[in-house]
C-alpha cells in the first residue's frame, strides 16, 4: 500500500501506467478484436483512416488493416521487450553478482567478457546476431538480449561492491553461510531496487530495437510488428502518412510509458531520494 | 573584542515559548515544546539530550537550517533584540556568519572536499564582501593561528583530506570565528572526535570563548563534556525542559529523575575518580561492579591466545604516486582465558578494529598466530574454517548496517544455527527463546528491523550472536553509537549474559569510560602496538605508558583536575 502510494505521487508514472495498460489490454483483445491474420488483405490498399467504415485506421499498401496490424504488434513488441529483458537479466545478475561479490581475480576476467559486448556497437552487434541465426523470434528476443546485459552487470556488481562490506555481510560470513546463501539471501535482495528501475527502462529500449530490426526487414517474417509496418510504409512516405505515423506514435506512447513507470518505480522503490526531489 | 559583561544588560540571546511543529505522523507532535531560554554574551550554554531529544532543533531553527516539513509553531527567538525567526531571507543571511557562528558535528562532510583550507575561510569573507582578498588571506593565517593549528602557513595551502579529524574542526571553528560572532552554536562538535583531540577541541572553545566574550551554544549528548565546559545546562527530552540551571548545581545535585539518570550512566564515579586511586578501587570493587574478585593470570589455559600478529594495509600506488603502506597491526600478542572480559582501547587508526576482525576471521593476518583452545584459525580456510566460525561471533558497532533491513528479525537470529545445520522451525523457535533473553519480546521475530530503536537493534544483534553458542564474543564499538542511557543497557546486558553462559568477551572500545564498566583486563593499543596491558584497575590506578595517561586525561568530565595537559597539541 505504502509503496503504491508513493509510486501514485508522481503523476507520470501513474499516466504511464494508465497507457502501459491500455496497449496490454490491446495486445490481449487482439485475437478476440481481429481473429483474422492481420496479414490477410481485407480492402482496397491505401484506404486512408475512416474512408471506409470498418477499417477506422485505414489500409496499407497491400491492402491490409492498419488497425489489426497495431493490435497483433503491440503483442509482439510487448512479448519480446519482456521476454529479451529477463533473458538480459538472467545473464546480467549473476554475472554482476559474482564479480562484485568475489572480486579480484573473478572481477577482473568477469568485466573484461562484459567490456567485450559493450566495446562492439549494440545495433551492429544485433544486427549480425539475427542475420547469422536467420530471423525468427526467438533469434531477435536472443540478439537484444545479449546486447542489452553488460549494464545489468555492471549495476549489480556496483551494488554488491558496496553492499558486500556492510555488516549485517560480515555478520552472515561470521555465522558460516555460504556463499551462495550469503549472495542470494543476504545481498541479492538489497540490489533489486534498481535492477527493477532498470528492467522497465530496459523494456522499452527492447522494444525500439524489436522496431529498428523489422524496420531493416530483419523482423519475424510470421509476425506482424510495429517495426515491420513502418518499414514497409517508408517508401509511401508521401503518398500514405499515417502507415508510417500510426505504428510509430504506438512506439512512442509505449516507450514513454514504460520510461514514465521506470521512474514512478525509482521513486517508489528509493523512498530517500524521492524524498530529497 | 568586548569585555564579557555578563551581569548587565539584556541576555544576547532570548528563546521565547518556542514550539517547532513535526510533519504529521511522527512519532510525536512537537520536535521542540514550548522551550524558553536565555544565553547572556561570555557564557556557556550546554544543551544536554539523547537522540531524539530536540536539542538540536532549537539552533537550525536559528540558523535558518530547519528540514523541510518542520515548522515554527509558536514562540520568539530574539538575538539582540530581533526576531530571527521572523526575519526576512536577506537580514537573516546577514546575521549568520557575521554574528552566529556555527560549527557542525561531521568535520569531513563540513569542509568543501575540493577547495584548499585558506580558500575555504577566505570565502566567508567573501560572502559578506569585506576585506580585500589580500587582507582576507592575512586574516585566514591569523585565525589558523588563532585555533592552534600546528604550521599554520602550509595549513593554508592543504585540502580537508590531507588533515585529521581534529585538525578539520579546527578550521571549522575558525571558519566560524572568521567574523567575530557575538554568538558561537557548537552541534556536537567533538562527537566524531577520539578523546584526546575531543579533550584539546572543548579546551580551544573554552579558550576562545573567554578571550573573545562570545555566548557559546553547546550541544552535546555527553554529560561528561558538560563538566568539562558548561557555565550553565539545559537538558532536554523528547522536545520539553526538563532541566536548567547552573552546570556545577545541576552535576551535582540533579533534581529530575532523568537527569539523575543520565549523569548516572556515565560511571562519573570511575571517572571523577581517575587521579585519586582509593576511589577507583571503590567504584570499580562495588558489588556488581566492574571488575570481579582476583582472577587474572590464574587461568589454567586460555580459551585464545594470540602471538605476533601482523597486518599491513597497502595500497598499490599509481603511475605518479608512490605505494601507500599503513601498519595496522605490528606483533600483537595476548591471551583471553575463559570467562574473561578483556578490553582493547584505542583511538581511531590504532589498529583495535582490524584486530577484533582478524581475531573473527573477517581479515586475515599477514603473519602471527590465533590459537583457539590450541586450534589455530588463521591457518584454516574454506569448510573448515566454516566450523569453527561458530565458535567466535562480533557484535558490531552501528546497529543500523549490522542488520538486513529486508530479513525479519527472528530469521536474521536463525539463520546462523540453519547454516549449520538446524532445522528450519527449531532455529526460528530458538531465535523467539534468545530474543525473550536479551529482553525483547517474542513478537519481534515477525518484524523487520527498521521498526526497532537502535537500543534494540543492538540487542538483536547480540541474540544473533549468541544463537550459536558461541565461547568467544567480540565486540567491536558495540555501545558507541548508543545514548548513554541506553548503552548503560546493553552493557549491563552483555555482562549478565557472559556470567551466565560462561562467555569470554573481546570488547574494542575508543571508550575508557566504557572499557573501564565492563572490562576485567584491557590492553592499550596505539598504532598497532600493545603500549600498555593490565588489569583494569592497574591502568586506571597507575598508568605507566605515556599514551595511556593521555588517554585517561582526555575523559571529559573529571573533576578536581587540572585543564588537559596540550602537550600534543602540535601533533594533533
Amino acid at each position: 500500500m505504502n509503496f503504491f502510494k508513493r509510486f501514485a505521487q508522481n503523476r507520470g508514472a501513474l499516466v504511464g501506467l494508465v497507457i502501459l495498460g491500455l496497449v496490454v489490454l490491446l495486445a490481449l483483445l487482439a485475437p478476440f478484436l481481429y481473429p483474422d491474420s492481420p496479414w490477410r488483405m481485407v480492402q482496397r490498399p491505401f484506404l486512408a483512416p475512416g474512408e471506409v467504415s470498418g477499417f477506422w485506421l485505414g489500409t496499407d499498401v497491400m491492402g491490409r488493416d492498419v488497425a489489426a496490424g497495431l493490435a497483433h504488434g503491440a503483442w509482439v513488441s510487448l512479448l519480446i521487450g519482456l521476454i529479451s529483458t529477463v533473458v538480459a537479466l538472467a545473464i546480467g545478475v549473476p554475472l554482476g553478482a559474482l564479480a562484485g561479490y568475489f572480486g579480484g581475480k573473478v572481477d577482473d576476467a568477469l568485466m573484461r567478457f562484459t567490456e567485450f559486448f559493450q566495446t562492439i556497437p549494440n545495433f551492429a552487434l544485433a544486427i549480425v546476431l539475427v542475420a547469422i541465426m536467420e530471423p525468427s523470434t526467438f533469434s531477435i528476443v536472443l540478439a537484444i538480449a545479449i546486447v542489452s546485459w553488460p549494464p545489468v552487470a555492471r549495476l549489480v556488481r556496483g551494488e554488491f561492491l558496496s553492499i558486500k562490506h556492510r555488516e549485517y555481510v560480515e555478520a552472515a560470513r561470521l555465522v558460516g553461510q555460504t556463499h551462495r546463501d550469503i549472495i542470494i539471501k543476504q545481498i541479492l535482495p538489497n540490489t533489486l531496487s534498481p535492477v527493477i528501475v532498470l528492467a522497465s527502462l530496459m523494456v522499452a529500449t527492447a522494444i525500439l530495437l524489436e522496431s529498428s530490426l523489422s524496420f531493416l526487414g530483419l523482423g519475424d517474417p510470421d509476425t506482424m510488428s510495429w517495426g515491420y509496418m513502418i518499414g514497409a510504409a517508408r517508401t509511401v512516405m508521401r503518398q500514405a502518412w499515417w502507415l508510417s505515423v500510426i505504428p510509430g506514435v504506438a512506439i512512442l506512447l509505449t516507450v514513454l510509458a514504460l520510461n514514465l513507470v521506470g521512474e514512478g518505480l525509482d521513486d517508489a522503490l528509493n523512498p530517500q531520494l524521492a524524498r530529497a526531489r | 573584542m568586548s569585555e564579557p559583561t555578563r551581569e548587565s544588560g539584556a541576555p544576547l540571546l532570548r528563546i521565547e515559548r518556542l514550539s517547532l511543529a513535526l510533519p504529521e505522523g511522527a512519532d510525536r507532535l512537537y520536535a521542540v515544546d514550548n522551550v524558553s531560554y536565555d544565553l547572556t554574551a561570555g557564557e556557556i550554554l550546554c544543551v544536554v539530550g539523547e537522540s531524539g531529544s530536540g536539542k538540536s532543533m532549537t539552533a537550525n531553527a536559528l540558523m535558518g537550517l530547519l528540514p523541510s516539513g518542520v515548522r515554527v509553531a509558536q514562540g520568539r527567538a530574539l538575538f539582540d533584540g530581533q526576531d530571527v525567526l521572523a526575519m526576512d531571507e536577506l537580514s537573516h543571511r546577514a546575521l549568520r556568519g557575521r554574528r552566529i557562528g556555527m560549527i557542525f558535528q561531521e568535520p569531513m562532510t563540513a569542509l568543501n572536499p575540493l577547495m584548499r583550507v585558506g580558500e575555504q575561510i577566505a570565502e566567508v569573507f567573501e560572502a559578506h564582501d569585506l576585506l580585500t582578498p589580500r587582507a582576507r588571506k592575512e586574516r585566514a593565517l591569523a585565525l589558523l593561528e588563532e585555533v592552534r593549528l600546528p604550521d599554520p602557513t602550509s595549513a593554508l595551502r592543504a585540502y580537508p583530506f590531507e588533515l585529521s579529524g581534529g585538525q578539520r574542526q579546527r578550521v571549522m571553528i575558525a571558519m566560524a570565528l572568521a567574523l567575530e560572532p557575538e554568538l558561537l552554536i557548537a552541534d556536537e562538535p567533538t562527537t566524531a572526535l577520539d578523546v584526546t583531540t575531543q579533550a584539546q577541541i572543548l579546551h580551544l572553545v573554552k579558550d576562545l570563548q573567554a578571550r573573545r566574550g562570545m555566548a557559546v551554544m553547546f550541544i552535546t549528548h555527553d554529560f561528561g563534556v558538560v563538566a568539562e565546559i558548561a557555565d550553565r545546562v539545559c537538558v532536554m527530552r523528547e522536545g520539553k525542559i526538563v532541566e536548567m540551571g547552573e552546570a556545577r548545581e545541576v552535576l551535582d545535585h540533579p533534581r529530575h529523575d532523568y537527569t539523575r539518570a543520565l549523569i548516572d550512566a556515565i560511571p562519573a564515579d570511575v571517572v571523577a575518580a581517575v587521579g585519586r586511586p582509593a576511589d577507583v578501587l571503590a567504584a570499580v570493587e562495588r558489588p556488581g561492579g566492574a571488575i570481579p574478585p582476583q582472577r587474572d593470570g590464574t587461568q589454567s589455559t586460555p580459551l585464545l591466545s594470540v602471538s605476533g600478529l601482523d597486518k599491513v594495509y597497502r595500497t598499490s600506488g599509481g603511475w605518479f604516486q608512490p605505494k601507500r603502506e599503513v601498519v595496522a597491526l605490528d606483533g600483537i600478542g595476548f591471551s583471553l582465558g575463559k570467562g574473561e572480559t578483556l578490553g582493547i582501547v584505542g583511538e581511531s587508526g590504532s589498529g583495535k578494529s582490524t584486530l577484533g576482525r582478524c581475531i573473527v576471521g573477517l581479515n586475515r593476518p599477514d603473519s602471527g598466530e590465533i590459537r583457539l583452545d590450541g586450534v589455530d584459525l588463521s591457518a584454516l580456510e574454506g569448510r573448515a574454517l566454516r566450523a569453527h566460525r561458530r565458535r567466535i561471533q562480533m557484535v558490531f558497532q552501528d546497529p543500523y548496517a549490522s542488520l538486513n533491513p529486508r530479513i525479519r528479525v527472528g530469521m536474521a537470529i536463525a539463520q546462523g544455527p540453519i547454516a549449520n545445520g538446524v532445522p528450519k522451525a527449531e532455529a526460528l523457535a530458538q531465535a523467539r527463546a534468545l530474543l525473550a533473553t536479551v529482553g525483547l519480546d517474542g513478537g519481534a521475530a515477525e518484524r523487520y528491523p527498521h521498526e526497532f530503536s537502535g537500543g534494540q537493534r543492538q540487542r538483536i544483534g547480540i541474540a544473533r550472536a549468541l544463537a550459536l553458542n558461541p565461547e568467544l564474543i567480540v565486540a567491536d564499538e558495540a555501545v558507541s553509537a548508543l545514548d548513554v542511557s541506553i548503552q548503560a543497557q546493553v552493557l549491563k546486558l552483555l555482562d549478565d549474559l557472559k556470567r551466565e553462559l560462561d562467555l569470554s568477551l573481546l570488547f574494542i572500545t575508543h571508550d575508557l569510560r566504557v572499557a573501564a564498566q565492563i572490562c576485567d583486563r584491557l590492553i592499550v593499543m596505539q598504532k598497532g602496538r600493545i603500549v600498555e596491558h593490565g588489569s583494569a584497575r592497574e591502568i586506571f590506578n597507575s598508568p605507566q605508558h605515556p599514551y595511556t595517561r593521555e588517554l585517561l586525561e582526555a575523559i571529559p568530565g573529571r573533576r578536581d583536575a587540572p585543564a588537559p595537559v596540550t602537550a600534543t597539541a602540535g601533533v594533533l
